[in-house]
């Protein structure tokens, strides 16, 4: 039985985003002449849009259902992945790493690495990558028509056809900018379509302070102090006092230090929109920009779900769905705060910023899957010196094989849901060590090939051992942790697990690097490493640009506005 | 660049808001329907608001075609 009833204003207002999705597509169509316009948008998009591109290619459905499911779970400590999490790794790719990224004018972040390092890193990362981006847009299609089914009663097969055909023909037809533009679009379409959602239930809380009332007996039920719900950093001194299970010092180096800088620096889906800025300037402007609105999400994607958590304990429990065991499904939390307080015509547009944000993460997978394929795996090992028309075409080509493969993988989700689970996790251990291999490469022109290929190996295989030995609390051995049959440590909840097998990882990447690569011989000169390493590179020399377009101006009052907003929710 | 980005969203916000608004209009005296949304003609007021966005986007575009033309 379908929760939330549809009218037809709702699906009109559907209808005219798909027209639109790919009238953008077809636009772009006559502009797609030669490799660089498909795969690098010919390198001509404006920071603002690239910006906003970066941002949206992230904003994906984990973002937006995992992180109110999150909202609802743990309160307004899910900021970390904003205000800790993700803050001042963009700043810092935006300042420090972009130079290298766009000035070695590498097409991509293997390609980089093929640059910097040598073809074993380089394939290394470029496979795991691919593989990556396939299984996680399957895996967020699966979840869309998931829960359409549940919501609206659409069809699965329905569901998963539709979301993928249109991405398919707008990339097909307007590749790389396709993807962009429409980002642009999905970006204003998710926050003008949630907005309201936060200010009526803001406004039926009673504004913040009694939404903080409603969230402190919300606490207290569930054992901890009054304000846990409310105060991202007062109840961090032990794992017990927060329900994420996390005391600070794990935070801030495991998701504020090694996974954050890991994905935002080193993640060829957000990088990619970065490469395609048309100059230097605006490609370390683009994370920068990109930072303002990632800022303020907090309020338009955790708020929604603390919002839900509070009507949960407001109707004794009567809000939110249970699963067979009893236990709330969080997952649903933003999607049904839009049944509840959104009439139909609003809740089309509310359901349409639903599958937007969908569709702008799985394009952003798909745009980066195309490249890595083309040009780090086809180009480079099985059809090396072919002409761009031909390597365009496979761009084509790839599009379909590519969006294929995840509707497979999606299917492959309905079947086998370990797999999946445990392909996410070794995906997770292959990119836990990823920066210290990006950060020694880029600041140390002594690192080598070897040092970082089996560096990269040793911080996976480090990954993987911490987590085959240790286990979170009220866990049984297995897709958690602990399956070599050895309990060493037990941690206090999955999240904090999860940070230290990052920080681990990081840590064994990072000093089996330097002693390996202190070990081998160097491979490249100075003038093979010039434009690629920080102590070799001529310093880039901003032109004249007024203060708010300098990067270093920027990234500050970024930097800034974060430390204020941890400060105010202290 | 050779498409303006901002023609396709003014277009596709300005649409939204007409239709958004129009129907808040024509349901205002439907009280039942703007009981989830607490007593508020949301569809209304942010028709408005998307409307307003629209045309600002519009604006900007033809305002930014101009030096280049």
């Amino acid at each position: 039985m379908p929760k939330i009833q549809l009218g037809y204003v709702d699906y009109v207002i559907l209808t005219i985003y798909f027209v639109f999705v790919l009238g953008i597509g077809w636009a772009l169509k006559r502009y797609m002449k030669t490799g660089t316009d498909f795969f690098l948008s010919g390198r001509s998009i404006p920071a603002w849009i690239a910006g906003l591109a970066f941002i949206s290619a992230n904003l994906g459905a984990q973002e937006v259902i995992g992180m109110g499911a999150s909202g609802a779970k743990y309160g307004i400590m899910t900021s970390h992945f904003y205000w800790v999490g993700a803050i001042p790794a963009m700043v810092f790719i935006g300042i420090f790493m972009m130079p290298f990224y766009y000035g070695s004018r590498a097409r991509s972040v293997p390609e980089y690495l093929k640059l910097r390092f040598d073809e074993k890193t380089r394939g290394f990362n470029a496979i795991s990558f691919a593989a990556m981006t396939v299984f996680s847009s399957g895996i967020s299609m699966y979840a869309l028509a998931k829960m359409f089914e549940l919501l609206l009663g659409w069809n699965f097969h329905f569901s998963v056809l539709l979301s993928a055909g249109i991405v398919l023909i707008y990339i097909f037809l307007g590749g790389l900018t396709s993807a962009i533009y429409n980002e642009v679009l999905q970006f204003f379409l998710i926050v003008l379509g949630f907005l309201p959602l936060v200010f009526l239930g803001l406004k039926d809380m009673g504004g913040w302070s009694g939404l903080v009332e409603k969230l402190n007996l919300v606490a207290t039920k569930n054992g901890f102090a009054e304000g846990t719900w409310t105060q991202s950093w007062q109840h961090m001194t032990s794992p017990t006092a927060n329900p994420m299970g996390v005391e600070w010092f794990g935070m801030v180096m495991g998701l504020g230090f090694v996974l954050s800088f890991g994905y935002w620096c080193t993640d060829f889906l957000v990088v990619q929109r970065a490469m395609a800025a048309n100059s230097m300037s605006a490609a370390r402007r683009t994370p920068l920009i990109a930072a303002v609105p990632k800022m303020l999400f907090p309020a338009l994607v955790i708020l929604p779900g603390m919002i839900a958590i509070a009507l949960e304990h407001q109707n004794a429990g009567g809000f939110l769905p249970k699963d067979a065991s009893g236990s709330i499904n969080y997952n649903l939390a933003v999607p049904l705060m839009l049944g509840h307080y959104f009439p139909t015509g609003l809740l089309g547009l509310g359901l349409t910023a639903l599958m937007a944000s969908f569709m702008s993460g799985m394009a952003g997978n798909v745009t980066a899957f195309n490249t890595v394929w083309t040009y780090d795996i086809y180009q480079s090992y099985i059809r090396p010196n072919q002409s761009d028309r031909h390597y365009l075409w496979m761009g084509h080509f790839t599009t379909i094989w590519g969006i294929g493969l995840s509707v497979a993988a999606a299917y492959a989700a309905t079947k086998f849901n370990n797999i999946m689970d445990m392909l996410q996790l070794v995906f997770a251990f292959v990119n836990a060590p990823l920066f210290a291999t990006f950060m020694l490469g880029m600041f140390w022109k002594r690192a080598t090939g070897h040092g970082a290929f089996f560096g990269l190996l040793s911080g996976t295989l480090a990954a993987a051992l911490h987590h085959a030995l240790t286990l979170p609390k009220d866990c049984v051995a297995g897709i958690k942790g602990g399956w070599l049959g050895v309990n060493l440590h037990q941690y206090p909840s999955e999240m904090a697990q999860n940070f230290w097998t990052a920080i681990i990882a990081w840590t064994v990447c990072f000093v089996a690097t330097i002693v390996i690569s202190l070990l081998t011989r160097q491979t490249k000169t100075d003038s093979d490493l010039k434009g690629l390493v920080y102590s070799v590179t001529p310093r880039f020399k901003e032109p004249d640009l007024p203060w708010h377009k300098q990067p270093a101006t920027l990234g500050f009052i970024v930097l800034l506005a974060a430390t204020v907003l941890n400060i105010i929710f202290w | 660049m050779q498409v303006d980005v901002r023609i396709p969203i003014g277009l596709m916000f300005t649409i939204y808001g007409l239709l958004l608004g129009g129907y808040g209009l024509v349901t205002s005296s439907n009280a039942d329907m703007y009981r989830h949304s607490l007593g508020i003609n949301i569809n209304l007021w942010w028709g408005l608001a998307l409307l307003a966005f629209g045309v600002v986007m519009l604006v900007l575009a033809r305002r930014g075609k101009k030096p280049q033309a």
